[in-house]
């Protein structure tokens, strides 16, 4: 983006010019990739005009004022739909921007459009959308995952530079990883939830995605800070960009837990991923073998907590102030028919698993159980986190599975099967490309650390980023 | 002789008088156009997020511990899940399992004896919005408006433990809470806005037993008479369940006030499953160190306390003290009378006959037109009985009571000379009385006392009247 900053400096390329690129990439890749819900080209012109004339003023709000962004669509953007690809809010149009989209607005980024997911972030294919399944731009016939696989293909796609995401289990992550883009789930706390559709707030974060490291890292530091109107970021710091160095990694622990390695991991995977653990040797890092034996527990208490916050949460999708409705005699039947209506099946799966654990009867058993293993997971990880400075895993099991694959809810799940650990714990993991399978399919690789050390993650796999290019020029 | 021992527990929702909502910056003012007073944050929008208004806990803390509570440092709040159109996320976020106070008490005079309730916990909350019906009810209505205004309004919660024994008593403590709270201003608690509103439980045992009875629930008591005759009427109703030997079906019932009976509404068998669990979108609120001790120095004097002030500086009786501790307007007065140096029973008397009922209707006189009136009373300038038109006209005057009792020519007749003859003239014009009189027919006094003070348009005093009288008549 630093190359793309300085020809709109240099005048070399203007935003408007910049913008209609991408806008006819959009018009190229999208039938086919179907990463985009709602494409605001006119608005993201006339964002891209007004930071021409800045810049011809001198007056840019940013180094990266006119470099335009794609944003998931399950995050408020003022007069823009954001849809949730949920049938339920198709016409719904936010009066409010959510803190990031302010955020990337006062930096002059033009959005050129709202991007598809699964149904309310419940997903990891993007599949659950109302709007269409988003294909991996390296293989049409699979999955781009979840569910910010719209923001994930768009980048991959190059059909926007950079995009917004949000990541509760792996949302970012595992979609970063089979579409080959850099994602962070930033620490809990660290970025505004504000105007976020909440899946569970608890777990859920909003974070960058982008085609590199520095990328990711100038996305993420427009987004970082305190926000008075989220209470959970108040105690949130603002980030700046780090040295890009690779001596950075020098003395670096970095610990590689086994619980991740075992059975059920693709074998490429595993040697992509260790090649990547030899370069960060190299470089100097120490590795070690540590061990997070939670994890075996991390999807049964993720899936406790997040469908019992979503069955809250989604609550208010009653049909009486906005979105879909279904009219009827009462309203509690009114409620019933537009909820029936409106919501996909995995809506409505995750819906009832969640009033289940926390009814009356069930609570201690599932969803006060689920806070009590939550507990023990962030103990873990803490205890890890004092022996090394990071730990590095692969992001998922496998590459991008083929579209109608996994039919099992239980299956798509598993997904999220090295990710929920970081949202469970609340720390930031950034998910890295690290080479592909024999089918051309990207790996990626997941570097967590400690609360509010974003820094060492972008150092670190900015380090791995720049070995794997030598080595692609080579 | 009652059969039965009534056990009667209260749950009070009182609206807080902050200036914004609880979760919002959303005014609170009563009586706004219709969803005039809304954000995406009180209206549930989708990322709409809540976030916490420091005054509402400062309130709910200061009625916590005007109530004696324990105040905790760490509480937490909770969702409370359930759907009505009034509802705008869904769920309320209330404090379930770790109120703000708890274990706390009001004590206050019921009868003669003091009578001390438990509060088993305050708890913050918010308010839901209003329906308005376009029928007379949600039943026979064809559709249904929402007013979210009060949508997000902060309320705390009072929860008294089962201490109450009585229809009555329920009446009188709800009366000094509400009293309790004007006091600390920290509500307005007009039952007829919503600002206060009580559901009561009550539950019959035998006499002496400690096994507690089955009890119900009594919603829509909208007025302090209402709590009283539901609770009156639940109490005759269920005793007499019992003495036809059957049992008392847990339920909530609503009270009608037009019928003056409570009706079913919900059988503990579809009683709500809340689903409560910890609000993920507020950390837990931690006070800081040093507020609690800071909200306690706001606390001004508390009901019980100027009562017996009262009635230890001013030398009131219970009754009175009473009075102008449940009218602290005219308690004010008594007060600033006492500090001029009125004795406290003469300014009760003053204060607690006509002039209330003047008041009430005009508004106060100030307290120096009012210590102007005690003191020509002091001086004998107008006798007690001319106290009610000398307030009437200070009431329509800008004159002092001095200035009126002589432009009116309103003073007493003082003179003993000019009384003298005037009794003269009267005993002469009655010579057949005065000789009944003197032959022993004394209940004639009374004629000869009228007829002198007739003769002076009740002006004379009456003291002198008598002296002089008793005098000339020789007895
Ligand atoms: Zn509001």
């Amino acid at each position: 983006m630093r190359k793309t900053a300085a020809l709109l400096e240099k005048r070399q390329i203007s935003s408007e010019e910049l913008v209609k690129q991408y806008l006819t990439r959009i018009e190229e890749a999208d039938p086919q990739i179907n990463a985009f819900i709602t494409c605001s080209g006119e608005e993201a012109l006339a964002q891209a005009r007004d930071a021409d004339r800045r810049r011809a003023r001198g007056e840019a709000l940013s180094p990266w004022d006119g470099i335009p962004i794609a944003v998931k669509d399950n995050i408020s953007t003022m007069g823009l739909r954001t849809t949730c690809a949920s049938k339920f809010l198709a016409e719904y149009v936010p009066v409010f921007d959510a803190a990031v989209v302010e955020n990337v607005r006062k930096a002059g980024l033009p959005i050129l459009g709202k991007t598809n997911l699964d149904e309310f972030a419940m997903g990891s294919s993007s599949e659950y959308s109302a709007f269409g399944v988003t294909k991996n731009p390296h293989d049409l016939e699979r999955v781009a995952g979840g569910s910010s696989g719209g923001s994930a293909a768009a980048v991959a796609a190059g059909e926007a530079p950079w995009a917004l995401g949000t990541d509760t289990g792996g949302s970012i992550r595992q979609p970063a990883a089979f579409c080959g883009v850099v994602g962070l789930k930033p620490t809990y706390g660290r970025v505004s939830r504000y105007g976020v559709v909440a899946l569970a707030p608890s777990l859920d974060q909003v974070g960058p995605l982008a085609t590199c490291v520095e990328d990711a890292a100038i996305l993420f530091s427009l987004l970082a800070g305190p926000d008075r109107r989220d209470a959970i970021s108040s105690q949130s710091r603002p980030f700046s960009l780090p040295e890009w160095d690779l001596d950075s990694v020098r003395g670096l622990r970095v610990g590689v837990p086994k619980e991740f390695f075992g059975s059920g991991l693709n074998p490429e995977v595993e040697q992509a991923v260790n090649a990547c653990l030899g370069e960060l040797e190299r470089l100097g890092a120490q590795l070690q073998s540590i061990s997070l034996y939670t994890n075996e527990y991390a999807i049964e208490t993720y899936l406790t907590i997040v469908t019992a916050e979503a069955s809250s949460c989604l609550a208010r999708f009653d049909g009486v102030r906005y979105g879909r409705r279904v009219e009827a005699a009462d309203s509690n039947t009114m409620f019933a028919k537009s909820r029936a209506a409106g919501f996909g099946p995995e809506v409505k799966r995750r819906i009832m698993l969640g009033t289940y654990v926390l009814s009356a009867k069930q609570y201690k058993l599932f969803y006060e159980q689920a806070q009590r293993v939550r507990a023990l997971i962030q103990q873990d990880v803490a205890q890890a986190l004092k022996q090394v400075d990071l730990i590095v895993t692969p992001t998922t099991p496998n590459t991008a599975f083929k579209i109608g694959e996994k039919r099992n809810p239980l299956e798509m799940y598993l997904s999220d099967l090295y990710t929920a650990l970081a949202n469970l714990s609340g720390i930031p993991a950034l998910s890295l490309p690290c080479g592909r399978d024999s089918r051309g399919l990207p790996i990626g690789i997941q570097f967590m650390g400690r609360h509010f050390e974003e820094e060492l993650l972008f150092q670190a796999a900015y380090a791995v980023e720049q070995t794997q290019r030598r080595g692609e020029d080579a | 002789m009652p059969k039965y021992d009534t056990v009667i527990g209260l749950e009070i929702h009182v609206a807080l008088l902050t200036k914004s909502k609880l979760f919002c910056g959303c005014s609170t003012t009563f009586g706004g156009e219709p969803n005039s007073q809304c954000c995406p944050i009180c209206l549930g929008l989708p990322g709409a997020l809540p976030r916490l208004n420091e005054r509402a806990v400062e309130y709910a803390i200061k009625a916590g511990l005007a109530l004696n509570c324990t105040i905790h440092e760490i509480s937490r709040f909770d969702r409370k899940n359930y759907y009505y159109p009034d509802l705008p996320k869904a769920y309320q976020i209330t404090q379930e399992f770790y109120p703000l106070c708890t274990d706390g008490y009001l004590e206050y005079f019921y009868g003669d004896s003091l009578a001390r309730t438990k509060i088993t916990r305050i708890h913050l909350e918010e308010e839901a919005g209003k329906l308005i019906h376009s029928g007379a009810s949600i039943i026979d209505s064809d559709y249904s408006l929402v007013d979210y205004n009060r949508a997000g309004i902060p309320l705390i919660e009072i929860v008294t433990a089962p201490d109450i024994r009585s229809p009555q008593q329920a009446r009188i403590f709800l009366e000094q809470l509400r009293l309790l709270l004007n006091y600390i201003g920290v509500s307005d608690t007009k039952m007829e806005e919503g600002s206060l509103r009580c559901d009561a439980n009550i539950s019959l045992k035998p006499l002496g037993s400690t096994q507690l009875g089955t009890r119900v629930e009594l919603k829509n008591l909208n007025s302090f008479r209402a709590l009283e005759r539901a609770l009156t009427y639940e109490e005759r109703r269920q005793g007499e369940i019992l003495d036809r030997g059957d049992k008392v079906n847990q339920e909530s019932r609503t009270w009608d006030e037009r019928r003056g009976r409570t009706l079913p509404m919900r059988s503990k068998a579809d009683a709500l499953d809340y689903r409560f669990f910890p609000e993920p979108d507020l950390p837990r609120l931690k006070l800081r160190p040093g507020w609690v001790e800071e909200i306690k120095s706001t606390i001004p004097e508390l009901p019980m306390e100027r009562l017996s002030r009262y009635e230890r500086e001013y030398g009131l009786s219970r009754y009175e003290a009473t009075f102008f501790v449940n009218y602290p307007d005219f308690g004010q007065l008594c007060e600033k009378l006492a500090a001029m140096g009125w004795e406290g029973s003469r300014a009760a008397n003053l204060l607690m006959g006509e002039y209330a009922r003047l008041a009430r209707e005009k508004g106060h006189l100030t307290p120096e037109r009012l210590a102007g009136l005690l003191e020509i009373i002091e001086d004998g300038l107008i006798s007690s009985n001319q106290t009610a038109d000398v307030l009437e006209e200070l009431f329509n005057s800008n004159l002092s009571a001095r200035e009126i009792v002589l432009e009116k020519g309103w003073q007493v007749l003082a003179d003993t000379d000019e009384l003298q003859a005037l009794i003269g003239e009267v005993l002469q014009g009655n010579v057949e009385l005065v000789e009944r009189y003197r032959a022993g027919e004394t209940k004639l006094y009374g004629f000869f006392v009228g007829q002198v003070m007739r003769a002076t348009e009740g002006k004379a005093d009456p003291k002198i009247v008598n002296d002089l009288l008793r005098k000339e008549l020789g007895t």
